[in-house]
């Protein structure tokens, strides 16, 4: 069975977000861009399935700009088999909406016949959690979103979610879209042998035009804000004080 | 072979990652516990640490000495008992081999030191004999295609857990300091060595060193670097590994400076007396600001001298300029690491107090400060009267 891996290239985790000065969006520019992390889970995940003999080759996609091509190095170096490049922008500030990623993939998933879609439940800069599920109704295919275990069972997966207040199963056919969560694995890191090995594996660069989809957005942001500062908090000096405060402040 | 840009950015911030991550969060336990623990060891083999700077063909990175030095400006972020770990294996235990060993050799223990399989050992230090390490007594007399080895090595950085040792020792009894001195790899596992108790040392706890005691230890002469022709001619190949390992050094000096400056900033920046945080006290920021300096103009130097070593040039003095400027350096920098922090920079909570006895040792081994401004000066000189 093929696996195929979406990758999104995101804004690192640490790096502490300003917005641009219009208001537009998040200043990208010379900040520290990684793979978006739940997508990291979903390679580690691929790469487990293929080093227990369930699956046996691992493609890795990209749509967005051409320095993506750093984040699928990286999916490369942590174990993937070949990587596939979609530049469907130029400018680093542009987003790929979830509709155009789910019609890329779509056409992708068409030519390589995977038998599984391994994506991260949603990217850590947007936070849209809609490109995998768009994805399995494009194609028709079954879903199993938020998961936090999988086995593949002959032509079945068998997907832990985490839903609210507990974990619920089930199990779908094959061939499905897969969304990952947190706690389904701690990815491994590119160790730096297998990055100069990850050289030598191929990368096919495509255009989203090349598809036939028109990435350019739908949506319009309006507005773009800083997180509002916390405002100082006071010491009290006993639980009386405590409960008198916040009855001052009708809190209770 | 130099990596393209590309590969070298994602080298150094995988590296960086995993020193955040994995090595940083362990620098307290490691500490205390005085070890590494077997799993992090297993960590830091998978990264491919032990084999920065042994050849790809022989399964290592195969690093240039300006991506070295950049990796170890990563790797010198974290506590120095890491680099120690995989210090001799990318320097004084593998370089002798990559560069003067026979083809058997190499294809014999660079892959097992590549891979960290193998743990090496350079023994050259003795009792009495230290700065001086031409006057070494250690001697092995030739006994048919064997040479039998005796003597006593002290602070020895990886003995005890070393499957490798670089033995220096006297082959020519005649031959005056240096000159009659051979190179040998000894299996650890060799009958007559036996390994002194853990020195019990200032700091860099989770790193050991001991003395190594060689009681009629029988080597093949087909185990001197380079093969018997290369007899008489250790010293040689010592000399020829030392510019690398003073860069290395070097630079994993300027990473502690550098972690070293970040804690004493953010500390700065948090901590308040009179009113506001001590951050904008003038006397501080002098403080904050002397040792950015002095940390960026070794990081310079070291970059510099070892792109100069890459195209070729001869860099022996200023590889001595730098291993001086960047050890001492970074002592300053955490003696007023130290003072930024007041009676918490005296304290075991902070990372600054370790770091200080840690870096102190930079300024002694692989040639103390003195040896280097003996070796700057004389070939100065040397030069000068040519
Ligand atoms: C933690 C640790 C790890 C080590 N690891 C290794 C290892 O793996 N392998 C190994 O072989 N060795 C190792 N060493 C030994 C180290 O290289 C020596 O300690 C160092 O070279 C200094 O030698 P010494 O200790 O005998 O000091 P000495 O040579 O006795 O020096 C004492 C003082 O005299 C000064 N001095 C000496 N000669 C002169 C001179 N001509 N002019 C002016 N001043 C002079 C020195 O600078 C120093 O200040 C290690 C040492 C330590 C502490």
């Amino acid at each position: 069975m093929k696996v195929l891996v979406p990758v999104k290239r995101v804004i690192d985790y640490n790096v502490k977000v300003r917005v641009k000065a219009d208001g537009s969006g998040v200043d990208l520019a010379n900040v520290k861009m990684s793979m978006n992390p739940f997508d990291e889970i979903a390679v580690e995940e691929a790469i487990r399935l293929k080093e227990a003999d369930k699956a046996d080759e691992v493609v890795v996609v990209s749509i967005g700009v051409k320095q993506a091509q750093e984040t699928l190095r990286t999916a490369l170096a942590m174990g993937a088999d070949r990587a596939i490049l979609v530049v469907a922008a130029n400018d680093v500030h542009q987003d790929i909406e979830p509709l155009a990623v789910a019609k890329i993939l779509k056409a992708i998933v068409d030519e390589e016949q995977p038998g599984l879609v391994l994506a991260g439940k949603q990217a850590i800069d947007n936070d849209m959690n809609a490109t995998g599920q768009m994805l399995s109704a494009l194609l028709g295919w079954s879903q199993g979103t938020f998961a936090s275990e999988l086995d593949i069972d002959g032509d079945k997966a068998v997907v832990t979610r985490e839903v609210d207040g507990g974990l619920q199963t089930i199990k779908v056919n094959l061939p499905a879209v897969v969304t990952v969560d947190l706690r389904l694995n701690e990815p491994r890191y590119a160790s730096l042998p297998n990055i100069m090995k990850a050289k030598k594996k191929p990368l096919d660069e495509k255009t989203a035009a090349g598809y036939g989809v028109d990435s350019s957005p739908r949506l319009e942001v309006v507005k773009t804000t800083e997180p509002a500062t916390r405002a100082a908090g006071i010491i009290v000096g006993s639980v009386d004080e405590l409960v008198s405060k916040l009855k001052e402040a009708g809190a209770v | 072979m130099a990596l393209d840009k590309d590969t070298l950015s994602q080298f150094l911030d995988a590296l960086d990652r995993f020193v955040k991550e994995r090595l940083i969060p362990y620098e307290d336990r490691v500490a205390d516990e005085d070890v590494i623990p077997p799993m992090l060891v297993d960590e830091i083999r998978m990264m491919g640490l032990f084999g920065m700077s042994i050849p790809e063909d022989f399964g290592g990175l195969g690093l240039s000495m300006i991506e070295e030095v950049q990796a170890a400006f990563v790797l010198g972020q974290a506590s120095p008992a890491f680099r120690s770990l995989v210090g001799t294996n990318n320097g004084i235990g593998s370089q002798g081999i990559i560069i003067d060993g026979t083809d058997e050799q190499k294809a014999q223990y660079l892959p097992a030191l590549a891979s960290g399989d193998m743990i090496a050992s350079f023994a050259l230090t003795e009792p009495d004999a230290g700065s001086d390490a031409g006057s070494l007594r250690t001697t092995a007399r030739r006994d048919g295609n064997d040479f039998l080895l005796n003597g006593t090595k002290r602070y020895i950085t990886n003995a005890p857990r070393a499957d490798l040792f670089t033995v220096f020792a006297r082959t020519n009894p005649e031959a005056e300091g240096s000159a009659g001195v051979s190179a040998f790899l000894v299996e650890a596992g060799t009958p007559g060595i036996t390994l002194g108790q853990p020195d019990r040392k200032m700091g860099q706890k989770g790193s050991h060193t001991c003395d190594v005691i060689l009681d009629n230890v029988r080597v093949p002469a087909a185990n001197i670097i380079g093969g018997p022709d290369r007899l008489n001619k250790g010293f040689k190949t010592a000399m020829k590994v030392l510019d690398r390992g003073r860069l290395h050094i070097s630079a994993v000096c300027v990473g502690a400076a550098e972690r070293l400056i970040r804690d004493s900033l953010s500390y700065a920046m948090e901590r308040k007396q009179f009113g506001e945080p001590i951050a904008e006290k003038q006397l501080i920021q002098a403080m904050l600001a002397d040792s950015r300096a002095e940390a960026f103009a070794a990081r310079c130097m070291i970059e510099e001298t070892a792109r100069r070593k890459d195209a070729g040039q001869n860099v022996s003095t200023d590889a001595a300029c730098c291993k001086m400027f960047a050890s001492e350096m970074v002592g300053r920098v955490a003696d007023r690491a130290v003072q930024i922090h007041g009676g918490a920079g005296y304290m075991a909570e902070y990372a600054v107090e370790r770091f200080y006895r840690d870096v102190r040792l930079f300024r002694i081994y692989e040639g103390t400060t003195q040896i280097q401004q003996i070796l700057i000066a004389r070939n100065m000189i040397r030069t000068a009267a040519a």
